[in-house]
């Protein structure tokens, strides 16, 4: 199996991350671009990194998308990893079903998910003026709501089958040596599921920053988020602004991903030598 | 102590009765009643008018599906074979894309294939419609590409190719070596190696790769707004209007939305019943 690969192999793997990378890689050189077209260099310039910070509209899209990440993310680690806890504690009759459904909103197409969601809220919210005769409309509430219920499954999904490695005469021998349940959960279960946490966080948080669809459909005109704010302009012209803030949210999860990940090889070169 | 924590479960349960399974039971009420809130099954019939726009997003859906996997497969066999440390950067080379949001992504599309984009503007300076021109004893100043099916596809095979790979990957990587030493040391060749066993054990993740790819393709309405240039109407195009464009009519959305729902089903149990319970290789 550990062949190398020949040249023609390697030629097609850098092929793909050509194709992977040269829209994105235009896309930064453009938002150096002295002139605002995406297709005609007219000298560089840092004039739209200026003008980026004093638009209101994209600074507000890039504040709610980060707060509804940010917010999404922590609370749906938190939910998912106790739901995935109770869920591995149950007996399989009733897990099975459960789970059937939590992966419902994974595997759907986003716009059902969307449209589902916003049907529920529109009707939800008809009844509620009904009974108490105050209006709601969608906004941030609802798109937070939407995030978490869509970042939830993904959590749950990867502290799942740390939960199944996990020795479980651990979680007895902690009873039996005098912890009450929630120590056993901090000083057993916590530590030993901490990597599908983590792991899970940080998918929840991609899938958050990526999504549009869902958002599309449940932030209603209140709240904008900058995936949302983008779509509204390729309807008629996308300022090189937005190349710019792309650009630097880009750089920076660049920068944080390659911290992460030095430090993890780091981290696992030195277990190896105390192995040896 | 096992009853005990399965309770960390309940208020979960209770959120997805509320934003998983209302929402659902929303749309089947709405698919099956009129405006004016009697059961009726002019939706579905409606649907029949749009008979071409079901066509082309299986269409398009199923070539870009198709060209993800005969990229991805290959790329994740082969990213399997180089070091350690080199998957690593391969892999998070692969997510990253992910975080320049694909409307920007696609929108860089745009401006590649535009008449006057800048795959033009190279294939004028180093003469290929030139070439073309005397060849053929045309007169056109460009290629035409955007608001092609084409630039569809392209446009979805490059927003799910990674659906495809991490799956895929994901599944190869954990082969167990000691199978195929066994397949080699039986006499079987590298090809016969990779038909035999490596292909086989690594059906669930093609599965995987399958669905996560052909399912947000068969739905999307961004990338052929953008790159079909409003001539590629698909079945997400056809929601997306009863809901935010000019032709309001949430019933039908919601109809089409069922359908769609429909054919996710169907796609799954497809799944299951070739990849028995891989549940690892649906995560990312």
């Amino acid at each position: 199996m550990r062949k190398n690969n020949s040249l023609f192999n390697r030629f097609f793997m850098v092929l793909t991350f050509v194709f992977l990378y040269a829209p994105i890689a235009l896309l930064i050189i453009f938002s150096f671009n002295a002139g605002s077209s995406n297709t005609v260099w007219k000298g560089f310039s840092l004039e739209w990194y200026g003008k980026l910070f004093s638009n209101r509209i994209i600074m507000q899209s890039v504040y709610t998308t980060l707060l509804v990440s940010v917010l999404a993310t922590v609370i749906a680690t938190v939910a998912g990893t106790f739901a995935a806890i109770g869920f591995f504690a149950m007996r399989r009759k009733i897990r099975d079903p459960l789970m059937t459904v939590n992966n419902i909103p994974m595997m759907n197409a986003d716009i059902v998910t969307g449209v589902s969601l916003c049907l529920f809220f529109v009707a939800f919210f008809g009844l509620f003026q009904k009974v108490t005769g105050t209006r709601l409309t969608l906004g941030f509430g609802t798109l937070l709501i939407a995030h978490i219920g869509f970042n939830i499954p993904y959590v749950i999904l990867s502290v799942g089958p740390k939960l199944r490695q996990m020795d479980k005469n651990l979680i007895d021998a902690a009873m039996d040596l005098g912890c009450i349940w929630m120590q056993a959960f901090w000083k057993v279960i916590l530590p030993e599921i901490k990597p599908g946490i983590v792991s899970g966080a940080l998918t929840a948080f991609t899938m958050s920053i990526d999504d549009f669809v869902i958002s599309y459909f449940t932030a209603g005109s209140s709240a904008s988020t900058l995936a949302m704010t983008i779509y509204g302009m390729t309807k008629k012209r996308v300022s090189p602004q937005i190349n710019a803030i792309s650009t630097l949210l880009f750089v920076t999860v660049l920068v944080l991903l390659a911290i992460v990940n030095i430090r993890e090889a780091r981290q696992e070169r030195l277990a190896a030598k105390k192995h040896i | 102590m096992r009853n005990k924590l399965s309770r960390f479960a309940i208020p979960y349960v209770v959120w997805m009765a509320l934003f998983v399974v209302a929402p659902i039971i929303m749309v089947v009420i709405y698919a099956f009643t009129s405006a004016n809130g009697g059961f009726t099954l002019a939706n579905f019939a409606r649907m029949g008018t749009y008979g071409v726009v079901f066509v082309r997003s299986f269409k398009l859906a199923l070539i870009a599906t198709a060209i993800c996997l005969l990229i991805g497969y290959p790329v994740s066999y082969m990213l399997s074979k180089e070091g350690d440390r080199f998957q690593r950067i391969a892999m998070v080379l692969i997510m990253l894309p992910m975080w320049m949001n694909f409307l920007l992504r696609t929108y860089s599309w745009m401006s590649i294939l535009e008449n006057n984009g800048l795959l033009n503007q190279f294939f004028q300076k180093i003469g290929v419609i030139a070439a073309y021109n005397s060849i053929f004893g045309t007169n056109i100043k460009y290629f035409h590409m955007i608001g092609t099916p084409g630039a569809v596809v392209l446009g979805m095979v490059y927003n799910y190719l990674p659906f495809m790979i991490l799956p895929i990957y994901s599944v190869i990587i954990k082969l167990d070596h000691s199978l195929l030493e066994a397949a080699r040391d039986l006499g079987a060749n590298t090809f016969n190696v990779f038909r035999r066993v490596i292909l086989p054990l690594s059906l669930p993740g093609v599965l995987s790769g399958i669905t996560m790819v052909f399912v947000p393709a068969v739905s999307t309405f961004a990338i052929s707004q953008m790159l079909g240039g409003g001539t590629q109407m698909l079945l997400g195009d056809l929601i997306e209007q009863q809901y935010m464009g000019g032709a309001y009519n949430p019933h039908l959305g919601a109809a089409i939305s069922l359908v769609m729902m429909i054919i996710v089903v169907v796609c799954m149990w497809v799944m299951n019943r070739f990849g028995e319970g891989e549940e690892q290789a649906v995560m990312l």
